[in-house]
């Protein structure tokens, strides 16, 4: 350690200066440690905030006390479909009991079914009061006592609003009844539309730029407006889903040339338009993490293929793009997630509430997200525990997609 | 293309310049590569070597804005013809890069790739184990074919990615420094496999080394930056190694073998 070196501060004394690198090393340390707690406080403030709503108390009332709907003393969990059949002939009106008749004849429904129908039609449970987690955790003697004195009839349980029931059931206009099938169904369906058109033009489009096209001013242009259209706000690709998808591909977006004539299918709002409106959507974002991808394949591997005589296609196909995948995956895993949670674009495009059917590429759409904005909307608290559990439903599903990609990513980066 | 004329020469360059868009590279090459020889490019860094070898297989076009005037015919053929596809030149003039290559593939499918490309139909164990004898590699690898080509040293890649250019059968295999990251001994070995491969092969190869200019090749070409040019190489002399490293005819030459250069 050379002592007085003029050219060193404090008169060569190199320690301190040391002791100076070593200090500005810990605060930025310091600084990068806290944008990660901020980082992970938030996330955690979000999920606690969406399980908080989605467990807790309920205070129901049945309009019709199930006990009194017994036949010889067997509750209606235990009886057996015509008995439910008969529970329901005598208590609805014939009109409305013919009615789901037709629909679907009550000799090939389901048992569960039929038991749906006789709590829905008649035993009509209503949510009186509910509680968030939290209340029903620090609460919980208060709420029993309140629900005893204020509601004598109603029964008190703590339930967890999202439960299997709750994914199984279609949409339905009462909060004790409505599940996410549909939009589940909606939701994967739509990313599948998205999935299956967007990646391919993407990389297609990717490649292109990236190996085939020159470096002219033209395709400069093109490659610069990709990179604006990644910033493009969602709303208006829900406009442009309108506009061709809806109004211009109507005839093909509602399945009509292909001799679908599914009655609930409204001129062109369906799966298919909101599938290919998400497409529209991700695919920049798919063209720009795909050219990123095969831009960081070594131009030195390129060579290695042309050199033994391979054609451009063939070191595209056998070297570029097998080291290009991992890369293009996970641009793909970050356009499909921010397709799956998107709900303006797809209010825009026509997506529908209310669905209580299983949903095909040319029927009317419902999915998750819109399923969530629609019951955050509505005033009843019920509603909001449902949306929690539809979140974390969500999330659930969101979280299954990605993993599936990274396993194939994982695989695919399993070369030498 | 074709072959027409059956001459001494494999490759001949014409008034050969080379552009990296407007900056020259290289300027005004006439060289006459021998069948079945060494030849040798040397020069200092910087005076268009690399360049020059990667006209020989228009590798160059690789580079955006890269282009040339003059001829470089091989068997007498003009190679920048229009009717002329690089890909079937790259096929008849393989290339081993200064920097070892391979593919992020198995040391087996390193050889046989590039001859399933071609449409090879015979034996491919055979090839794969012909290719790897003739770069001396096969011992060293006979165990672990199925092991990634990336998994070898330095040396043992140079020697899979020379074996993988033999396996396609070209005529002519340019090299370029392909002993500069190797130690003493590998080298030795690929100057072994040079002076093994010439029976069948024309080798052109770029070296920093003068000694294995020396001792392997058959002729040299001694680049330089020529005068006048603004920094625009060219070969200042080229002939026979020996008359090279002992009777050069340019002062620039003698300075550059003897090591007094600049
Ligand atoms: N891809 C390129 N784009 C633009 N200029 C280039 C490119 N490659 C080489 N050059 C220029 O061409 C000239 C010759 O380069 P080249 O690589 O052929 O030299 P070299 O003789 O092989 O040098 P070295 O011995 O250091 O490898 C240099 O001035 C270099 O800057
Ligand atoms: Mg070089």
């Amino acid at each position: 350690m050379k002592k007085n070196n003029p050219s060193y501060s404090n008169g060569g004394r190199f320690r301190d200066n040391l002791a100076t690198r070593h200090r500005a090393g810990v605060i930025w340390q310091i600084v990068f440690q806290a944008s990660t707690v901020i980082g992970i406080i938030a996330l955690t403030a979000l999920l606690l905030n969406i399980i908080d709503g989605a467990f807790g108390y309920v205070a129901y009332e049945a309009r019709v006390d199930p006990a009194s709907l017994a036949v010889d003393g067997v509750a209606i969990e235990d009886l057996p479909q015509e008995l439910l059949v008969e529970i329901l002939r005598q208590n609805l009106s014939s009109g409305a009991f013919n009615k789901l008749d037709n629909e679907i004849p009550f000799n090939e429904r389901s048992r569960i079914n039929v038991y749906d129908l006789v709590i829905e039609r008649i035993v009509r449970y209503d949510v009186t009061e509910s509680w968030t987690l939290r209340e029903s955790l620090t609460q919980g003697a208060e709420i029993r006592a309140r629900v005893i004195e204020e509601y004598p009839d109603a029964e008190l349980r703590f339930i967890s609003w999202i439960n299997a029931e709750f994914i199984q059931r279609p949409q339905s206009s009462e909060a004790v009844n409505a599940g996410v099938r549909t939009a589940i169904l909606g939701s994967l369906l739509t990313i599948l539309v998205t999935i299956l058109v967007a990646f391919p033009l993407g990389v297609g489009a990717a490649i292109y730029l990236e190996e085939y096209a020159l470096d002219n001013w033209l395709n400069r242009l093109i490659r610069t407006n990709i990179n604006n259209l990644a910033g493009v706000p969602s709303i208006i690709y829900g406009i442009l889903g309108l506009a061709i998808f809806v109004r211009v591909l109507g005839v093909l977006t509602s399945g009509a040339v292909f001799g679908s004539v599914d009655p609930t299918t409204a001129s062109g709002r369906t799966v298919l338009s909101a599938g290919l409106t998400l497409a529209l959507l991700v695919l920049p974002l798919i063209i720009i993490n795909a050219q990123e991808a095969l831009r960081a394949v070594p131009q030195s591997l390129r060579q290695a293929s042309l050199s033994v005589g391979a054609t451009k296609w063939q070191t595209v196909w056998s070297h570029v793009l097998p080291n290009a995948i991992p890369g293009i995956l996970t641009g793909t895993i970050l356009a499909v997630s921010r397709a799956i949670g998107e709900t303006a674009p797809l209010i825009v495009v026509g997506a529908s509430t209310a669905i209580s059917f299983d949903p095909n590429i040319f029927s009317r759409f419902t999915t998750l997200p819109i399923q969530i904005y629609q019951w955050t909307a509505r005033p009843q608290a019920e509603w909001r525990h449902l949306a929690a559990a539809a979140i974390l439903v969500l999330i659930v599903l969101l979280l299954s997609l990605n993993a599936t990609a990274i396993v194939l990513r994982n695989r695919s980066t399993k070369r030498f | 293309m074709s072959t027409t004329a059956d001459s001494n020469y494999v490759i001949e360059t014409r008034h050969l310049a080379i552009f990296y868009g407007d900056f020259k590279a290289v300027t005004d090459v006439n060289l006459r590569i021998q069948r079945h020889k060494i030849t040798a490019i040397i020069g200092p860094s910087g005076c268009g070597k690399s360049t020059l070898l990667r006209s020989f297989n228009r590798m160059n076009e690789l580079v955006p804005e890269s282009h040339a005037s003059g001829q470089v015919l091989f068997d007498g053929q003009d190679l920048y013809a229009r009717q002329v596809d690089p890909v079937e030149v790259r096929h008849r003039i393989g290339m081993v890069f200064q920097k070892p290559n391979p593919f992020p593939k198995s040391i087996y499918e390193n050889i046989a790739w590039g001859a399933r490309v071609h449409g090879y139909r015979g034996n491919m164990d055979e090839l794969v184990e012909r290719s790897l004898h003739q770069a001396a590699l096969w011992d060293e690898v006979k165990d672990i074919l199925h092991r990634s080509g990336l998994a070898l040293s330095g040396g043992q890649q140079q020697r899979l990615c020379i074996a993988r250019t033999i396996a396609v059968q070209p005529e002519v295999i340019l090299m370029d420094e392909p002993a500069s990251a190797l130690d003493p001994i590998a080298t030795l070995k690929i100057e072994e496999l040079m002076e093994e491969l010439k029976r069948n092969y024309t080798i052109i190869i770029v070296t920093h080394n003068m000694q294995q200019a020396a001792r392997v090749s058959d002729y040299t070409a001694m680049m330089m930056l020529a005068n006048g040019h603004a920094r625009s190489g060219t070969v200042i002399e080229f002939d026979e190694t020996n008359k090279i490293f002992t009777r050069p005819s340019d002062k620039r030459t003698e300075d550059y073998v003897t090591g007094r250069f600049g």
